[in-house]
């Protein structure tokens, strides 16, 4: 099965480096910036886009600094079945 | 067939609970103590008790908890913290009351506290975060300190022979009739994190069975007190903390109805 | 309702009468008829919170915690278990949370002795805790005034926010005097805005602390407690003169042995010597200007106490050095005689000091 697709974005200047949400990645998305932040640290960035989304970092973040999304994969409801059709036939469904 | 679609990677997974206040925490890098506040912050959230929640502040680096867990709050003298929850849970038992509390708070200065207000069986929550050493005042010994362990007080490595023994006080507390919930738990990977967010719910829900004290110790990290670098003092935790203070439940309710 | 009752008992009457909502207490002589009169009667009556603590320091911080709810807490002790005390009274002033505590004295230093004594005025008026706090300290000299004092101390509990101290002694505690007892009160719950009550959405949520770690902001709360403590001074002195007007001398005496000085004054009297007796009801706020007003009509004080002298100073800081202020004290737990304190007196006269 394919991996889910996340992302995450990073409140870098609440960030205080400690690094526990890179160590805890498994998909190795953070590394710590070169630049400090307002604050003074250097602050966690997200490399890669390999991220799936699982949380990891954010349930370690001592500093709640980290909000994860995550790509859900919904089933489109069925609207309604159409059978035996031959000919060209438009369904339209208000929002 | 039935048809599938992606929707964008913006479903919300994860973000910061409303009970934690938006503000900069003034813990060290990688303190455990973020961790569990937050674990807080979001029970109180999802069980939805913010209006009927009354924390207690220790003395220690968890001092301020009243300026990042947005609910009413009493600061405790140092170790007094479980007596100031009775205080205030016997007048208001409607309501959801916990502590807060370091080892040095809890199981030194406020040993006396801590064992009576689990031998009642007061309806609170104590959350015990222990760090094996005192924080705040700049890492001296704490009575969790484990042997050889170095500390400002210990320098040489806690000898047991004048020192004393790291003290149990968890499964101390198990043993006495009053407490209905213990648990030993821990923040350090994501994994524990989640089955000590179940602990902390499960601390809350408790209370309202009124079957006495819910004691939760986290075993938890002071990359300051230790000096080590936060991803250190984790990898310390797990191999010396944890084999001293092993993770788990110590006493289930069911325990204590059998 | 009129009733012969101890000291100690009126005191737990009083409050369970004036609405009381929790005592927490440990057991010491002179005093512990309080929790065991609240344990018979207080939880059926109104169904105040009546808990045993495993110590005063456990007791005083249960009284901190239930303060801050806003509702009417107390706690009672004798002199070693108010010493224990002292760290978390000075917390509940810097807090500043309403509350009354009684100390029913007993003589000292040390484990001391189990009678009465008042020598832990200093530590009741003049701090005992650390930091810059006032009580309000109130004196009473009679089992009715034990009774009265209690619903008086949480008035002036919470209209300043203050803890309240009641400090009496083991006798008045043990003797038995006829009290008359103010109507039953209900238990209401104040709508107060400072209480740890749990957080409506209408307003952010409310913290109880004496942590204010910016000088600038401690110094802040200590000018705003000063302020406080000022009007106090201002309004809240409380006294009683017996005899005063044509007297020569005055004696000061705070307590029960205000009573016991009233029979020497009388006995006084009964030889010839003009003799008055200035009673300090609230210790603080001290009756300085009141005492001073006898100066330029009297020849001299004698300071009476159950103590080696300690109101003394606070006497003599009022007459500013205008009139010879003398002491008769007994410590230890014994108590001065009418008799004594004639003595006493007669010999300073005669030595030319007074
Ligand atoms: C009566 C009293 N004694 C000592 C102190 C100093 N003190 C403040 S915090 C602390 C130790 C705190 O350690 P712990 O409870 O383990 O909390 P941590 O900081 O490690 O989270 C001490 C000794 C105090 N504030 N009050
Ligand atoms: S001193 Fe230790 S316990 Fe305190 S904030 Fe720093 S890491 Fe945390
Ligand atoms: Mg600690």
């Amino acid at each position: 099965m394919a991996k889910a697709k996340g992302n995450i974005i990073i409140d870098i200047e609440k960030c205080k480096g400690c690094e526990i949400c890179m160590d805890a990645c498994p998909e190795d998305v953070i590394a710590m910036s070169k630049e400090v932040n307002n604050k003074g640290y250097l602050y966690a960035v997200k490399i890669e886009d390999s991220c799936t989304g699982c949380t990891n970092c954010a349930l370690v973040c001592p500093d709640a600094v980290i909000t994860v999304y995550r790509e859900v994969k919904k089933k489109k409801e069925q609207v309604a079945k159409i059978t035996n059709v031959t000919g060209n036939i438009t369904v339209t469904v208000d929002k | 067939m039935s048809v599938e679609s992606l929707e964008k990677i913006d479903t919300k997974v994860f973000e910061r609970p409303t009970t934690l206040i938006d503000t900069e925490m003034h813990y060290c890098p990688g303190c455990g103590h973020g961790v569990a506040h937050r674990l807080i912050a979001e029970v109180i959230d999802e069980l939805g008790i913010v209006e009927d929640t009354i924390g207690v502040a220790p003395v220690g680096c968890s001092v301020f908890a009243y300026n990042y867990i947005g609910v009413d709050f009493s600061q405790a003298a140092h170790g007094r913290a479980s007596a100031v929850a009775t205080g205030i849970k016997r007048v208001l038992p409607e309501k959801y009351v916990f502590s807060y509390q370091g080892d040095g708070d809890l199981a030194a200065i406020g040993t006396g506290e801590t064992i009576h207000t689990c031998n009642r069986g007061e309806n609170v929550l104590i959350i015990f975060i222990n760090n094996g050493i005192y924080g705040m005042t700049g890492g001296q010994m704490a009575p969790t300190t484990l042997p050889s362990m170095k500390s400002t007080t210990s320098p040489f490595g806690r000898d047991t022979k004048s020192m004393g023994f790291p003290l149990k006080i968890t499964e101390l507390v198990a043993q006495l009739p009053g407490t209905y919930y213990v648990t030993r738990q821990s923040v350090h990977k994501p994994l524990n994190v989640r089955r000590a967010k179940k602990a902390i719910q499960k601390g809350f829900e408790y209370q309202k069975l009124n079957k006495g004290t819910c004691f939760i110790e986290i075993v938890s990290n002071c990359n300051s007190g230790w000096k080590m670098s936060p991803v250190e003092s984790n990898k310390w935790m797990d191999e010396h903390m944890l084999a001293y203070y092993p993770l788990g439940d110590i006493k289930l309710p069911n325990d204590t109805e059998a | 309702m009129i009733k012969l009752m101890k000291g100690n008992e009126a005191l737990a009457e009083a409050a369970i009468r004036v609405g009381a909502d929790a005592y927490f207490g440990y057991p010491i002589t002179p005093q512990s008829e309080v929790l065991e009169y609240l344990a018979r009667e207080a939880e059926q009556k109104t169904g105040m919170v009546v808990l045993q603590a495993e110590s005063e320091v456990a007791a005083i911080n249960m009284v901190y915690g239930a303060a801050g709810t806003g509702k009417k807490v107390w706690t009672s002790s004798s002199s070693p278990g108010v010493s224990l005390m002292q760290e978390g009274i000075s917390y509940i002033a810097s807090a500043e949370l309403p509350c009354l505590i009684v100390n029913v004295q007993r003589g000292g230093p040390g484990l001391g002795t189990i009678q009465p004594a008042q020598s832990d005025y200093f530590q009741s008026v003049k701090g005992g805790g650390h930091g810059d706090y006032r009580m309000i300290v109130l004196a009473p000299a009679t089992v009715q005034e034990m009774s009265d004092f209690v619903k008086l101390s949480f008035e002036l509990a919470f209209k300043y926010r203050n803890p309240v101290m009641m400090l009496t002694d083991g006798a008045l505690g043990q003797m038995m005097e006829k009290v008359e007892f103010f109507e039953q009160q209900e238990r209401e719950t104040l709508d107060l805005d400072w209480t740890t009550v749990g957080k409506p959405p209408t307003r952010s949520h409310n913290f109880i602390t004496s942590l204010h770690i910016k000088p600038d902001k401690m110094e802040e709360v200590n000018i705003h407690l000063q302020k406080k403590y000022k009007l106090i001074e201002e309004n809240e002195i409380r006294y009683e003169e017996i005899m005063c007007e044509d007297a020569d001398y005055i004696i000061t005496a705070f307590g029960l042995v205000a009573r016991i000085c009233t029979k020497a004054a009388e006995l006084a009297r009964e030889k010839g010597i003009k003799v008055g007796v200035f009673r300090p009801i609230s210790l603080f706020p001290f009756p300085y200007e009141q005492i001073k007003s006898h100066t330029g009509k009297i020849k001299g004080i004698l300071d009476v106490e159950m103590n080696a002298g300690q109101m003394i100073e606070d006497v003599k800081l009022s007459v500013e050095g205008k009139v010879p202020v003398e002491f008769h004290g007994r410590m230890g737990g014994i108590v001065p005689t009418p008799d004594e304190i004639l003595e006493a007196l007669e010999k300073y006269i005669a030595g030319g000091k007074l």
